[in-house]
């Protein structure tokens, strides 16, 4: 445990030291801020030709969470599918292609605990991002009266979703010692999460069907966003973190059978 | 004390070492010396535990380095051939770093820290970015960090490489003054390097021990240079090229 927050501690501070993590950081801000800022104009829009056409039941029905909240979430999550990768590219390839990888393995530690260490940092800085993420909900709050309680729910998929991401990107890092290859490996693996789903729209059938919708990440995100906390999804999203970082693990150790 | 038995790496079909055995006893430096790509730095990672041999054992001071791992390796200290640093660290930072990695004790790292910069003349560079470092004293901190947690076995991957005269003159000091009761190997291919530091010699050729002798076993009048052309050229017929090679570095590491 100890040499699990050693590594963490210094993989947090490495983050803050290294330009990708405020480019990241800002990213995210900033597309999520646009995001943001479109989606409320568009809801006043939206707002001001109801209040025109004189609909009570209409106007009764515009709500905040789901007009505003909830496809910003749905978008950043996109967003997360490539700056993740970018985040977490160099965590084990870069130790790799600058020899500090035989410090790591010739330390008296065990490989688990460095994985673990790289884990926890990547995602105190997910969750850090996310937290900042906040101001947005915030401003509604302030100024408005959407439902905290969904906001809430949104958030915390959105933040299991961010850390399922780290751990893929961490074992495609692992695999190799070149960064761009472990980005796109990372892309790709989290955008095939993102669309595995897709053969059980257009034809798939059965149990088949029901397999896929359960892989893909978007089900239990949306069932999250729409303020649904089920232990079903949380299930699947720490099942996914789990083999993820078991793979990591394996990846590591097997410089040790080669 | 290290003892390596029958050491064998493959890698795929290409054999790197073949049944290498020696012994390196404690309080002596054992200089390990070859031409280039004689497998110098694969027998020093199997050593130190980074990567598992074909076959054969390798024993740190009664610990064997792939069952009792984790022991094995607390008793290591090593500087690869690349000094393993993080180029966005402090050289401070990352001294403190390895020092709770290699598991001393919090009481003791600042007592370690300061030891470590004096004895590798590294004071003065504490606050500097280790990217930022030159190469002489890149491989001082390197240095440093294989002597961050006093270790009883040191394994030195061609301690002196890329450094200038003084800076190797210095650096050769240190090492001679570490021994004591420490069990110390460096792997070298600079001649003079060896019979100024060490007790004893293992020359390593096409992955093989070609010879190991105490230097004072080596007949008066031969020098180190004869014993060492011998040994290889026992060992490859067709090594012209290397010898060259060989013969110029030890102009160089003369000079």
């Amino acid at each position: 445990m100890k040499n699990t927050l050693t590594i963490a501690g210094k993989e947090l501070a490495g983050y803050f030291t290294q330009p990708v993590a405020y480019v990241v950081m800002t990213v995210f801000l900033l597309l999520g801020g646009f995001f943001f800022f479109e989606l409320l104009s568009y809801f006043q829009i939206i707002l001001q030709m109801y209040a025109a056409a004189q609909n009570p039941q209409l106007l009764a029905h515009l709500n905040l969470n789901e007009r505003v909240i909830e496809p910003m979430l749905h978008n950043l999550s996109i967003v997360l599918v490539i700056l993740v990768p970018a985040l977490t590219m160099r965590t084990f390839a870069e130790e790799k292609r600058v020899g500090t990888y035989e410090l790591l393995l010739t330390a008296p530690i065990r490989t688990g605990e460095i994985v673990a260490g790289k884990f926890i940092a990547t995602a105190a800085f997910l969750l850090i991002m996310i937290a900042l993420a906040g101001i947005f909900p915030l401003i509604l709050i302030i100024f408005g009266n959407p439902e905290i309680g969904v906001i809430f729910s949104g958030y915390l998929g959105l933040a299991l979703l961010a850390i399922s991401f780290a751990a893929v990107g961490l074992f495609t890092s692992s695999l190799t010692q070149n960064q761009i290859v472990a980005a796109i490996a990372g892309f790709g693996a989290l955008l095939l999460l993102f669309i595995i789903s897709w053969p059980a729209e257009t034809g798939a059938a059965g149990w088949s069907a029901r397999f896929l919708r359960y892989l893909s990440i978007t089900s239990h995100f949306s069932q999250m966003v729409l303020g649904i906390i089920d232990t079903k999804d949380i299930v699947y999203f720490l099942s996914l973190i789990l083999i993820a970082l078991f793979l990591t693990q394996r990846a590591v150790e097997s410089a040790r059978w080669r | 004390m290290i003892e390596v038995k029958n050491l064998t790496k493959q890698y795929g079909n290409f054999t790197a070492i073949k049944d290498v055995s020696f012994k390196a006893e404690r309080g002596s430096i054992l200089g390990f010396l070859g031409p280039n790509g004689a497998g110098k730095t694969t027998t020093m990672r199997i050593i130190t535990g980074f990567m598992p041999a074909t076959s054969g054992t390798v024993v740190i001071d009664g610990l064997d380095i792939f069952s009792e791992s984790l022991e094995a390796r607390r008793r290591i200290g090593y500087l690869p051939e690349i000094p393993p640093l993080y180029t966005d660290m402090r050289v401070e930072p990352y001294l403190r770093f390895v020092a709770k990695l290699r598991g001393v004790a919090r009481a003791q790292i600042d007592g370690a820290l300061e030891r470590v910069l004096e004895a590798c003349g590294l004071t003065d560079m504490r606050g500097r970015i280790c990217g930022q470092l030159s190469k002489g004293y890149r491989q001082r901190v390197g240095l440093a960090q294989a002597l961050i947690h006093d270790p009883p076995v040191l394994v030195l991957d061609e301690p002196t490489i890329g450094l200038d005269p003084r800076q190797i003159h210095e650096i050769r000091e240190l090492i001679k003054g570490l021994s004591g009761d420490r069990t110390v190997v460096l792997s070298t291919h600079i001649l003079p390097e060896v019979s100024q530091i060490c007790d004893r010699v293992v020359i390593i050729a096409d992955g093989q021990v070609a010879l190991q002798e105490k230097l004072s076993e080596i007949p008066a009048g031969t020098s180190l240079e004869q014993v060492f052309l011998a040994a290889i050229s026992r060992e490859r017929h067709t090594v012209r090229t290397e010898d060259e090679e060989t013969l110029e570095e030890v102009g160089a590491g003369r000079a």
